[in-house]
């Protein structure tokens, strides 16, 4: 029943454009805050085990969104995998890192801290903050005020899911397709259409108790 | 340790404790009116302690970690667990990094590895929930996690094997996190959590008197072993957990009998914020 109720809301609310916009806005935010170079939300991808970029600020916006890569790998896949947030910094240093970023991204990031976004299903991904201004000391207030946003984006990405698994219901000509093409009519009808199609609705409601 | 300390556990009351039995409580007799430091791991190197890392695994050979006694990994294939002895090392740096600071302070304990993490996130909770099994099975006298689940449906069993632990003299030490979701096993009584403080002693340890997290340890700009040999600077839980594994495995090393209620006393009473550093 859940199922229906999603597919019937997705259909009145359209596509998941609003949730992607709360996720960018996060992003945006969180590397306002932080002074940071780049910001990004991965959302993990339980079918294949991967990480895909899925709102990205600053840095690699315009090439990040849609890549991925393998759940465990990278300093995103410590995060992920051990639920424990972290930051990194020298990343310079490690070529090896270095080399997969720069491949990945187009600039390797000096240090990065990451949160793992969670619920209480678990991991469904991770917010990363890239390049804060050097010389600036890290202070653990920052790690919790992370904390806050990737609470804030696992809300939205959790949203973003469910919108997302309802519009995968309505594919095809299922039952439900049916009835959310229904409500997204009555959604954009005028009032006298609107005022018919809903009597109907309740006529067809008595039939059916 | 252990054997000795293990040995005469089945001796002891189980449920209750009958008239006269107390004296056949083998209690540590040589408790000071207080516990300082020195009593509590003066001179100690973590010799004869047996410390488990459960994690993604340890680099081999790396200066800052030495010998590593036994790796294994844990391998969930189709919903089959296996455990079996593993070459491959670290597969991202975490492990390596946890071994490296427990290094630091017990530099003759014997470090065995399990990797749980590395292999994706999917299956990743029963693999965590082995893995954590067989080190309580080998009887470690400390086990480091600093990592987490916060899947519900495994929250029993993991609850179950960290209560088995403590009853076993297996000291889990368990980093705790910031987040508004709760996550185990750190949450449960049975186990050390461990979060973060800003100072640079490694040694600087506070007791928190409002739990669930118990210990603060460094956790900010920890220069941490890093993969091929190299080090770099890193923050979080998941390094200021290694530095109560590292502590409790001196404080085991000179006092092989505590129980992990007694380890956890002494590690209270020589905190920083209980005059510990005094």
């Amino acid at each position: 029943m859940s199922d229906l109720r999603a597919a019937v809301a997705a259909g009145v609310l359209g596509a998941d454009d609003g949730f992607r916009a709360l996720l960018q806005a996060t992003v945006e935010t969180a590397r306002g805050i932080f002074h940071a170079k780049a910001a990004s939300v991965l959302l993990l991808d339980e079918e294949t085990d991967e990480l895909v970029f899925e709102a990205v600020a600053g840095e690699g916006a315009g090439t990040l969104l849609g890549r991925r890569f393998p759940s465990s790998t990278g300093v995103a896949g410590w995060v992920l995998v051990t639920r424990q947030s972290l930051v990194v910094d020298d990343l310079t240093k490690d070529t090896r890192f270095s080399r997969d970023a720069a491949e990945s991204t187009g600039y390797v990031p000096r240090g990065l801290m990451a949160v793992p976004l969670l619920t209480e299903d678990g991991a469904l991904g991770v917010l990363e903050v890239l390049d804060r201004p050097e010389g600036v000391p890290f202070t653990l207030a920052e790690m919790d005020l992370l904390g806050l946003f990737g609470n804030q984006a696992a809300i939205a990405l959790e949203l973003l899911r469910r919108a997302r698994r309802a519009q995968a219901a309505l594919k095809g000509e299922g039952e439900l397709t049916a009835l959310a093409r229904f409500a997204a009519r009555l959604e954009e009808a005028e009032d006298e259409q609107r005022e018919a199609g809903l009597e109907l609705l309740r006529a067809l409601e008595r039939l059916l108790a | 340790m252990s054997a000795l300390a293990h040995e005469s556990e089945e001796d002891l009351p189980a449920w209750s404790l009958p008239a006269g039995a107390d004296e056949s409580i083998p209690l540590p007799s040589a408790w000071p009116a207080r516990v300082t430091r020195e009593w509590a791991w003066g001179g100690a190197t973590g010799a004869g302690v047996r410390v488990c890392i459960l994690d993604s695994g340890i680099e081999l050979d790396h200066p800052l970690v030495g010998p590593v006694q036994r790796s294994v990994a844990v391998t969930n294939t189709d919903d089959e667990i296996a455990i079996a002895d593993d070459d491959a090392g670290d597969l991202c740096g975490h492990g390596t990094a946890c071994a490296g600071i427990i290094r630091s302070f017990a530099p003759e304990c014997e470090i065995t590895s399990v990797r749980v993490l590395g292999a994706g996130y999917t299956g990743s909770a029963k693999v965590l929930i082995a893995g954590l099994e067989w080190a309580i099975e080998q009887r470690f006298d400390v086990v480091n996690l600093s990592l987490s689940t916060t899947k519900k449906q495994y929250v029993g069993r993991l609850h179950e094997l960290a209560d088995e632990a403590y009853f076993k003299r297996a000291m889990l030490i368990a980093s705790a996190h910031n987040m508004p979701v709760e996550s185990f096993p750190w949450r449960f009584a049975s186990v050390i959590s461990v979060g973060s403080h800003e100072s640079e002693d490694p040694f600087a340890l506070y007791a928190n008197p409002r739990p669930p997290v118990e210990f603060f340890a460094r956790g900010l700009n920890v220069e941490i072993a890093w993969l091929g040999g190299a080090t770099i600077t890193a923050t979080g839980n998941s390094f200021a957990t290694p530095h109560v594994a590292g502590l409790c495995a001196l404080i085991l090393g000179k006092h092989p009998d505590l129980t992990p209620f007694q380890l956890k006393s002494v590690l209270h009473q020589t905190a920083t914020n209980v005059g510990g550093a005094a």
